[in-house]
């Protein structure tokens, strides 16, 4: 009985595993033969940063049970963080790769102590207050950055919240985050390759860390509050713990998004609140608490408006169809009884049961 | 013997009403002891100043010789109270088997570190907790259910685990709220001997809310008989059943 179990576990994530990797075998394939127009290239990295960030959130929604709305704030705080490192560390350390995985530790630690300094207040709410406050929060963070100078001279880092003037550069100092108009010339060390290893380092961690002692504990909170303080359980490190993870590791994908621009600001558009909802639709539509369905809705709902461009003015129409028909199909009753009675393990059982 | 929970004048008000007052109970390690009462007599409201859900505005309560009064609920559980509740609460979306390990926590560790990369500690220890756990459910017969989500149990045997997911956290004291809310007759005879059995077996203390009286009077050894916050009545079960103000409170006159 026991092995069984484990070995279902097992076995969902290494098909969880499997198509990842079986993702990007085909699509090296497809860009080497000359297969994928540029415009499907370039959309690659961000694939994977909405995939890491689906993930990363769906350990926070789906696991810890906690609705959060400010997911984009803590990969702000990756993009930045890592991208004014990258800067920084431009003629210092000159081999890109090293540069690169020191911009995502620091990128990911930030976040990280960010996602614990706001989780230890906002984590006491529940439901829709969590919810607003976290929205919030992640408003605050993006404002705050559209407002931040920080430059760097002869005399080390000076940093201002009025304007560039203020810093007060000597001739040679340069601006690196410039408020409103962010950070430019990120070196564009994302590629492809190594968005799908953080995308698996990803699943490692989330996926581990929900079939283990911890991740339990984070479940049984989710499950029943009061039972799990009566089982001894530390409500507040272990709400801390997955919310500061699922925060580091949207850190990451900001720092993956961000080498992958030359030019970094913080916009509504890419860290407010839509993106927040963006990701939680990922979330919600691939299953709350489903990683391999978060992945799945990630990439189709990426890749769809790009697919139905052709369609110029129905291309919206079609996706919010498309959005509908999917929340239908994984949330109505109905369909949920279809599916599982239609499902090839319950098939496969049954022909087994009647050998 | 010497007592393994000593309360002495616990009280508590909400606002103005006066939901417990000066209640007083001295349980002896080993003992299988009831408390009863009309409904709104205050018993869940007891059980919650014992396991910390409340803090109690005045009285003592001692576990063990330690004093454990307004302490918070990790750590009551810690020092040794465990319970289960009168409208069952388990976790739902885990497997029977993940529900006890949960009651473990304290018991097994590794760190997280060794749960994301998977060291050896991480298998050992979860290996070590599976075979107590299961061990657990076997003696709830729930070891062929283990892998079920808890939802899906039936009734009864969700009672039986949210049991045996209190012994899990080894506690001294094991409380139970209403452990035969909603069984039948024939299942309220099982979960007597359920009861017992625990008792033998574990060395528990237990200590129950009840209303089904054949249940109290078959397994309990001492009663309290609450009514309206206050003790109405307080000694061996026969005695106390045939107290007439316990006959009255429950009857009405």
């Amino acid at each position: 009985m026991k092995k069984i179990r484990l070995s279902k576990s097992l076995k969902d994530n290494i098909i969880t595993y499997g198509i990842v990797i079986l993702a990007y075998i085909i699509v090296q394939i497809m860009v080497s033969s000359g297969n994928m127009s540029s415009l499907m290239q370039g959309l690659l990295v961000p694939l994977c940063v909405y995939v890491i960030l689906a993930v990363s959130l769906n350990l926070t929604v789906g696991i810890l049970g906690e609705l959060s709305l400010g997911h984009a704030g803590f990969m702000c705080v990756g993009a930045f963080t890592g991208a004014f490192f990258s800067k920084c560390m431009e003629d210092v350390i000159t081999i890109g790769l090293l540069r690169f995985i020191l911009a995502i530790l620091i990128g990911g630690i930030s976040a990280a102590v960010i996602g614990f300094l706001i989780g230890m207040p906002v984590l006491r709410l529940k439901g829709d207050y969590l919810a607003i406050v976290t929205l919030a929060f992640g408003e605050i963070i993006k404002n705050i950055v559209n407002v931040l100078y920080i430059g760097k001279d002869s005399n080390g880092l000076h940093i201002s919240m009025k304007d560039s003037l203020s810093l007060g550069l000597e001739p040679d100092g340069k601006v690196i985050i410039n408020g409103a108009q962010g950070i430019t010339g990120t070196p564009k060390d994302s590629t492809f390759t190594i968005g799908v290893i953080l995308i698996i380092i990803t699943l490692i961690i989330v996926l581990n860390l929900i079939h283990s002692r911890d991740g339990r504990a984070i479940m049984a909170i989710r499950d029943n509050l009061i039972a799990a303080e009566s089982i001894g359980i530390n409500i507040t490190k272990y709400k801390l713990m997955a919310f500061s993870i699922s925060a580091s590791l949207a850190g990451i994908a900001g720092v993956l998004y961000s080498h992958n621009l030359n030019s970094l600001m913080a916009t509504p558009k890419n860290f407010g609140y839509n993106m927040s909802i963006m990701i939680l639709v990922f979330v919600v539509l691939g299953g709350i608490g489903n990683i391999r369905g978060s992945i799945i809705a990630a990439v189709v709902l990426t890749l769809l408006p790009e697919l139905l461009r052709g369609l110029s003015n129905y291309r919206m129409l079609i996706y919010a169809i498309v959005l509908i028909v999917m929340m239908l199909f994984n949330w109505s009753p109905k369909l949920v009884e279809l599916r599982k009675r239609f499902s090839p393990r319950r098939l496969l059982n049954k022909t087994r049961e009647v050998q | 013997m010497a007592a393994l929970l000593e309360v002495k004048n616990l009280g508590i008000s909400f606002g103005g009403l006066r939901a417990v007052d000066d209640f007083d109970v001295s349980i002896k390690k080993g003992q299988l002891y009831g408390l009863i009462g009309p409904n709104g007599a205050g018993k869940t409201t007891v059980f919650n100043l014992l396991t910390g859900v409340y803090k109690p505005s005045e009285g003592i309560i001692k576990l063990d010789g330690v004093n454990i009064t307004g302490l918070k609920t990790i750590e009551i559980n810690k020092a040794g109270i465990a319970r289960t509740f009168q409208n069952i609460r388990l976790f739902k979306e885990l497997t029977v088997l993940d529900n006890v390990k949960a009651g473990l926590h304290n018991h097994y560790k590794y760190s997280t570190v060794e749960g994301i990369l998977r060291l050896p500690g991480y298998f050992k220890t979860e290996k070590a907790m599976n075979e107590r756990a299961m061990e657990l459910l076997k003696v709830f017969e729930l070891d062929e259910e283990a892998n079920l989500l808890a939802s899906n149990l039936p009734y009864g045997k969700q009672r039986k685990l949210e049991i045996a997911r209190a012994l899990a956290t080894e506690p001294k004291l094991l409380l139970l709220d209403e452990p035969a809310a909603g069984m039948n007759p024939n299942e309220t005879i099982e979960l007597m001997n359920t009861i017992r059995f625990v008792r033998d077996n574990f060395d528990m203390t237990i200590l129950l809310i009840e209303h089904d009286m054949k249940l109290v009077s078959g397994i309990c050894e001492e009663l309290t008989v609450l009514n309206f916050g206050r003790i109405l009545a307080q000694g061996e079960t026969s005695a106390v059943l045939n107290d007439p103000q316990v006959i009255t409170a429950y009857l009405g006159e």
